[in-house]
């Protein structure tokens, strides 16, 4: 009994809202822009063209490399933070979500401050952002799950004669495999849809698919073809989650789970040189751009000071409300977000848990590898007018961050209630608990680290979000990254320095959540 | 964790009721006392001339700030007829005749329309025009301080080997500025002539970015904090007053000039939409933008110059910026008809 007991009524229940929230928001609007697009049939010269065919191998050969290098930087820290008790790790793996969400455009800047002006564009740039961005998937989702293996089977291959490289190569990576894959396949997923790096540090020669979808839709209005090339970034993405997600499967289910505290030690006097060089590596290259940051927001015209970071109490014309008021409606719009993605993503984990792992899980990240342009655009031509006129209502807002975060809540929580004891539910259900009451009083708690961790993270990328929020957000009601956005936009020292100081306000906000889950989760939490 | 289920029933909840709001609501529920003004990224209005507006108009001035101009005009050719807002404003030349073309706006004639300076003046009344700003080369004071030489003046120096590597453009296809400089060689070198002048731009190490923002604060070295090295740069007629404005402490000079010679003429022009909810409401902010109150208020938020005549500028402007007297212009149509060939044509000669 690998799976859970089947959907039953209540699973199905459970369904109908993710069902109707993905179908009324993302479904429903994606279908109707497609059907405009496509009005006058497939393109297929475009589809065949040679052009499709090169956008098609840049995009994924970019996103493999960028998935490749990013499990080779993340995994060294993912080993220390998921195999070491040492102070200050949850700050590490706090400080290690902030490039996640940070918007890409105050990323880029600082990475191009930090190369030389001839390398500071192309692919190189390209794989090192993308390895900046996506490095907390791989340490937050696989250190997590090294955290949580069962000593006692490394101990009973030590205690067999097994050595620490034959014990990794066969005891520890098998384990780790189904967290390996899957942080593998949401990077790529990033890496595969990457927008903001591509068109900023590609340089104007280089286009993925979904740069050019943003090209050919929002600035050459031509929504045949741009309709052609969403689907085939759909279908791409399908194909690959299909992939990891066969491959997860083989992987097996994710065996006995021991709490963290068993399994996380204090590191022995021969480990702390390569513990000290991995954290410092890593937090050499990941504070580099951060640092940049940091120094331009306190570079003022009279020398290193606090003027940027006073100028945000002021009104400005970049802005119709002081900036200080973007912290204040981000952290408003990020909390309902977090909760609509809790509720959806919840309610999509609990039914999905039931069932066999199966595609349908791969299927929950899907909406991530949709189009956010022709989305938004679809959103436009799929609501406007009554009874559903919801084009300019305030909520689309939190909605929006929302359909962006729900997919990780169910990434999260999925392995977490599957990874709960059947023989627990059974136990509750010969006691005479009825199905929903052992969801209530087993499963649930037994996943509420996981819940926590969930609930931060949605948090913080709905924090982040930038793509679909800037379309929705009303001039009043700024969130951070949109605010910075527009300071970016105007020439003069004092609008850069603002965009800066509100870039490490957003910045130091993460961290701040980030280490609030994990105190909630009693900082021994499991997945993410 | 009885409490994360109820979460998620109200948070459905809450769903179903705000869809249910938005359908029976409608436009009812700020409809009545608010006129929405649909208008790109760069568009900006102080708050006590906003709150002039409302307390004159008695409606709420909402915005709708939906990425740059192309992408605004797009949105709203999406939704022709039934559109998401009253009033669009900031239609510029380049995009004025896809804008009519497909039928986007209601005729409407402005009672303040005879305070527009002639030169601006348009025959077409579906939209009226409300400021324009000049697409200019700019350039680093310093660098050229330093080197003891004279910045470029003008289009045809940028050819010159002794300018070599100093420019960056923007991308015509993803930048507005860098549509306008592009316009601005076709319109001085004629129909058969900007190719080869291209090309020449190409072998003196032209530089491209997408954007303004990455070419202005990121390549150009004249721009406070930039961390750039090219000392030419496509921007505005108005950026050397930004950096004085905006620079955090008084300077008596900017530390970069706009060039007069090769600056191209954007007009913006607000419009009606087909459809508007409020057509009161949309005629109010129409009139509004073309007084005197807004029209002041233009330079310094916005940075572009008012149309109606007789407007002060502030005086900032008149040290810093430049008002290019016979900028280069192209008509409306003929952008409209070979913009995108244009457009494919100079990819090949500068990109591949």
């Amino acid at each position: 009994m690998s799976g859970g007991p089947g959907l039953g009524r209540g699973g199905a229940i459970l369904l109908l809202l993710p069902v109707c929230f993905v179908g009324l928001f993302f479904v429903y609007p994606f279908v109707a822009i497609l059907e405009r697009g496509l009005g006058d049939g497939i393109p297929w010269e475009t589809l065949a063209g040679a052009e499709t065919r090169s956008l098609l191998w840049f995009t994924t050969w970019q996103a493999l490399a960028s998935t490749v290098l990013t499990l080779a930087a993340g995994l060294p820290l993912a080993w220390v933070v998921g195999t070491f008790r040492f102070p200050g790790r949850s700050l590490v793996r706090a400080l290690v979500v902030v490039p996640f969400v940070l918007p890409t455009v105050v990323v880029a800047t600082g990475f191009v401050a930090l190369l030389p002006t001839d390398a500071s564009r192309g692919i190189g740039p390209i794989l090192a952002a993308h390895v900046f961005f996506n490095i907390a998937v791989v340490v937050r989702i696989v250190g997590g799950a090294w955290a949580t293996l069962p000593r006692t089977t490394w101990q009973a291959a030590a205690v067999l004669g097994a050595g620490p490289i034959r014990r990794t190569r066969e005891v520890t990576l098998p384990l780790l495999a189904p967290a390996i894959s899957a942080a593998a396949a949401l990077t790529f997923l990033f890496c595969f849809t990457s927008f903001g790096v591509v068109l900023l540090l590609g340089g104007p020669a280089r286009a993925t698919l979904e740069t050019e979808i943003y090209n050919t839709a929002a600035r050459a209005f031509d929504l045949q073809d741009a309709a052609a090339l969403s689907i085939v970034q759909l279908v791409a993405i399908a194909i690959v989650l299909a992939v990891t997600g066969l491959l997860e499967r083989r992987g097996g289910a994710v065996g006995q789970v021991a709490p963290e505290a068993d399994v996380l030690r204090r590191p022995r006097r021969s480990e702390r040189g390569r513990i000290a060089a991995v954290l410092l590596l890593t937090g050499a290259f990941l504070a580099g751009p951060l640092v940049m940051l940091a120094v331009r927001s306190l570079d003022t015209a009279g020398g290193i000071g606090l003027d940027h970071f006073r100028a945000l109490g002021r009104e400005t014309p970049a802005l119709l409300v002081p900036p200080w008021q973007a912290i204040a409606w981000s952290l408003a719009f990020a909390a309902a977000a977090t909760a609509i993605a809790l509720a959806v993503g919840v309610a999509t984990a609990i039914a999905l848990a039931r069932l066999r792992p199966s595609l349908l899980d791969a299927a929950a990240l899907l909406p991530l590898g949709a189009s956010a342009v022709m989305l938004g655009f679809g959103l436009l031509i799929a609501f406007d007018e009554p009874p559903l006129d919801i084009r300019d209502a305030w909520w689309l807002l939190p909605v929006a961050q929302s359909l962006v975060a729900a997919p990780f809540v169910v990434r999260i929580v999925v392995p977490a209630l599957r990874s709960v004891d059947p023989q627990l539910r059974e136990a509750a259900a010969v006691l005479g608990a009825s199905r929903r009451r052992a969801l209530r009083e087993v499963d649930l708690p037994l996943a509420g680290r996981a819940l926590a961790g969930a609930a931060g993270f949605a948090f913080a990328v709905a924090l982040g979000e930038f793509g679909a929020t800037v379309f929705v957000a009303r001039a009043e009601h700024p969130t951070l990254p949109v605010a910075i956005f527009r300071f970016l936009g105007r020439p003069g020292a004092e609008n850069q320095g603002t965009a800066a100081a509100l870039a490490v306000v957003l910045a130091l906000l993460t961290v701040a959540v980030v280490l609030v889950a994990e105190r909630a989760t009693g900082s021994r939490e499991r997945m993410v | 964790m009885r409490r994360l289920g109820r979460m998620g029933l109200g948070a459905l909840a809450g769903v179903v009721a705000l869809v249910a709001a938005g359908c029976g609501g409608g436009s009812a529920d700020d409809g009545g006392g608010a006129v929405v003004l649909l208008t790109h990224d760069s568009f900006a209005i102080s708050k006590d001339v906003k709150a002039a507006f409302e307390q004159e108009s008695g409606y709420t001035l909402r915005l709708l700030q939906q990425g740059d101009a192309g992408e605004v005009v797009n949105r709203a050719l999406l939704t022709a007829g039934d559109p998401q807002g009253d009033v669009l404003f900031g239609t510029d030349d380049s995009l004025l005749s896809r804008a009519l073309d497909g039928d986007l706006f209601e005729p409407y004639a402005s009672s303040e329309q005879g305070s527009i300076d002639p030169a601006f003046a348009i025959e077409d009344d579906r939209v009226t025009p409300i400021d324009h700003g000049e697409v200019c080369l700019n350039a680093d004071r310093a660098f050229y301080a330093k080197e003891g030489r004279r910045p470029p003046q003008g289009l045809d120096d940028l050819a010159d080997p002794r300018y070599r590597g100093q420019l960056v453009v923007q991308n015509p296809a993803t930048s507005s500025p860098g549509l306008a400089f592009l316009l601005a060689t076709v319109a001085r070198y004629g129909e058969d002539g900007w190719q080869d002048y291209w090309r020449r731009l190409r072998a003196n190490d032209v530089l491209v970015t997408d954007g303004w923002q990455d070419a202005y604060t990121q390549q150009f070295s004249g721009a406070a904090g930039s961390p750039g090295t090219r000392p030419l740069v496509v921007s505005y007629a108005t950026s050397p007053a930004a950096e004085v404005i905006f620079a955090g402490k008084p300077l008596e000079e900017s530390p970069t000039l706009a060039i007069e010679d090769g600056c191209f003429r954007q007009v913006e022009y607000a419009g009606i939409l087909r459809g508007a909810r409020t057509e009161d409401g949309a005629r109010a902010l129409v009139d509004f933008l073309l007084s005197e109150r807004f029209q002041a208020d233009v330079p310094g938020t916005m940075f572009v110059y008012p149309v109606r005549a007789g407007t002060p500028i502030p005086p900032a402007f008149e040290q810093h910026a430049i008002r290019p007297e016979r900028p280069l212009s192209l008509p409306p149509s003929t952008i409209a008809e070979r913009r995108d060939r244009w457009i494919e044509e100079w990819t090949r000669i500068v990109l591949r």
